[in-house]
């Protein structure tokens, strides 16, 4: 059912979509930046795709990708994209699902936003930036989400250390300006 | 900002002329206030901060702010091994444990390509937990969002009944509310000796306190008049903004992933979905009513059915060998160690996996690398999706209605803020 997803995507997007795959029950897609509003907004509206339900919307870092059994040059080079954003969609009408992926280089990781075709996106596209510090063009409302304004870096990106922390309330195991207290008054 | 307030004073007085002070101005107070509700607020669940601007008590625009439970889910998963993670996914949805469980153990299989492997008791076992799960989920959603209504009669009843589904639940694992009970290929360990009556027994009464809490609740003029037109959704915005599980249902929308992409042995027993019509705040209440009662049904049907059999696949690549011969074989020993030192080796891979959650579709979506330790594991937590219509569900309602909305949602902290 759900192979004609992908095969009526690459009839309508041709040029859009980079590779398709079907693996453990998901179909994904991978689309060019450039075209992906486009390609959204298809989806949403054909007739034969109704797309209406957004499911999730997420990044992965490759950065670090070096899979047991086969050489690293498969997976990793220099000129691979780092990171790609994932968005999971549901049709409820037609009940199949497509996951399209979106690479994107490490200098300029930004895409356009989808938060306007399915609203779920907005709150969901500001974990992945929270998270990864992937920029999303025409947000509404593009602020960290769990972690606090002053917080630096992107914490789910492997290049962040696990055991980093960056806390805003005193703690008495890790360095932190000490608290001077000025001394009673006696009278 | 001076345009914002404009629009919003005649959003709200219905003033053509803001300048116009003359009418109304002894009555109403001229300007909005912002207010902040939670974190540490009880019905905030003490997780979530609302930054509400208020024109006398009606809400004219809201932040909401998750976060503050935010314990690094998704990084600590990257450096546990994929059976270290079960007591983490205990704690995203903690009152009802059994299903995250569930849902991770299937995450994993389906990149082993073991779904369809695992042993029928094992899926008849992890339906049982998961139901009872379900059950104790919507017990404390309804009966802490009745008592923050003031109701604290039903609260009581329900979290009595709650404890006797929880002491199940710790003769079956061991532990009462994180079980860690669920593994790769199957359930740690069988049911106890003397559970089908136990469940049966605590299945009655759970009927009886459901008799009880209903003529309490349900035509209760004040409970009625609180949840009755609040909250309201359309289904088409239910759709939109990712809304699944029973705030989804109670708009209209028929979506329910044991029926619709079903798992386990879900299509081997008998259950209906309540959907609601008005999508306000008594329809949440009510199909979560209607769910505990099909969940009790599913959960009779599974203590007729079960099979007997082993509890786990047979599978070397998931399971520990026997601990006789860990102790007595250097082959077993070996196995037993690789086994928890570099966890279970999961071919390179990405998969979706998802479950019918308390809340709606609880989703794991992996990232494998080939070694014992995921790559990527991303939770779709229904809470967090759900929360994100919290804004628009309470815009124009009072301060007051803030509080059967918010626990109409459902959010748990642990699961929302990951």
């Amino acid at each position: 059912m759900a192979q004609k997803v992908l095969d009526a995507l690459k009839a309508a997007h041709g040029a859009a979509v980079d590779r398709t795959a079907s693996a453990h029950t998901d179909e994904i897609a991978w689309i060019k930046r450039d075209q992906l509003l486009a390609v959204a907004t298809w989806l949403k509206n054909d007739a034969a795709m109704l797309f209406d339900a957004p499911v999730f919307c997420t990044a992965i870092d490759w950065i670090d990708y070096r899979p047991l059994d086969r050489p690293p040059s498969e997976f990793w080079s220099e000129d691979k994209p780092r990171f790609t954003v994932a968005y999971q969609l549901r049709s409820s009408k037609h009940r199949h699902r497509i996951r399209i992926e979106i690479e994107l280089p490490e200098a300029d990781p930004k895409l356009p936003s989808l938060a306007g075709l399915w609203p779920a996106f907005n709150w969901q596209e500001r974990e992945t930036f929270d998270m990864y510090g992937i920029r999303f063009d025409g947000h509404p409302d593009l602020r960290r989400i769990y972690l606090y304004e002053e917080f630096v870096g992107y914490p789910l990106r492997k290049d962040y250390p696990k055991e980093k922390r960056q806390p805003l309330v005193r703690r008495d195991d890790l360095p932190m300006n000490p608290i001077k207290v000025a001394p009673m008054e006696h009278k | 900002m001076a345009t914002d307030v404009t629009s919003l004073k005649q959003l709200v007085l219905g003033r053509k002329d803001v300048q116009d002070m003359s009418d109304t101005e002894h009555e109403l107070p001229p300007d909005l206030m912002t207010v902040n509700m939670g974190p540490s607020h009880p019905a905030m669940h003490g997780t979530v901060r609302i930054v509400l601007t208020v024109d006398g008590e009606k809400v004219v625009k809201s932040d909401v702010q998750p976060g503050y439970l935010h314990r690094c889910f998704e990084k600590e998963s990257e450096y546990a091994t994929y059976t270290q993670i079960f007591p983490y996914t205990d704690r995203l949805n903690y009152v009802s444990p059994m299903i995250n469980n569930v849902g991770w153990a299937m995450a994993v299989e389906k990149l082993m390509g073991l779904t369809k492997e695992i042993p029928r008791r094992a899926e008849y076992v992890r339906t049982i937990v998961s139901e009872i799960s379900r059950v104790t989920d919507h017990l404390t959603c309804v009966g802490a969002s009745a008592m923050e209504l003031g109701a604290f009669g039903p609260f009581l009843f329900f979290l009595k009944c709650r404890e006797w589904l929880y002491e199940l639940l710790e003769t079956v694992s061991g532990a009462r509310l994180t079980h860690s009970y669920v593994r790769v290929g199957g359930v740690s360990k069988d049911l106890p000796d003397g559970f089908a009556d136990r469940l049966i027994h605590t299945l009655d009464q759970t009927e009886k306190v459901m008799v009880e809490v209903e003529g309490l609740l349900n035509n209760n003029k004040i409970f009625r008049d609180r949840m009755a037109g609040i909250g309201a959704m359309t289904k088409e915005d239910a759709i939109a903004t990712g809304c699944v599980g029973p705030i989804a249902r109670a708009c209209g929308v028929d979506y329910d992933v044991r029926k619709d992409y079903p798992y386990s042995i879900y299509n081997e027993v008998e259950f209906d979905v309540p959907v609601g019509t008005t999508g306000d705040c008594l329809d949440r209440y009510l199909v979560r009513v209607e769910e505990i009662k099909q969940s009790i049904r599913i959960l009779r049907q599974c203590m007729k059915q079960i099979p007997d059999g082993p509890v786990v696949v047979a599978d070397p690549r998931v399971t520990l060998p026997p601990k006789t011969d860990t102790y007595n074989t250097i082959e077993s020993m070996i196995r037993h160690f690789k086994h928890i030192v570099d966890g279970i080796r999961v071919p390179a891979g990405e998969a979706y996996t998802f479950v019918e959650g308390g809340n709606g579709e609880l989703g794991f979506y992996i990232v494998a690398d080939g070694t014992g330790r995921p790559y990527k594991a991303y939770v779709r937590s229904p809470s967090f999706v759900h929360l994100s219509t919290a804004g628009g569900l309470i815009h124009n309602h009072l301060i007051a209605d803030i509080v059967p909305i918010f626990g109409m949602i459902n959010m748990i902290g642990g699961e929302c803020d990951k």
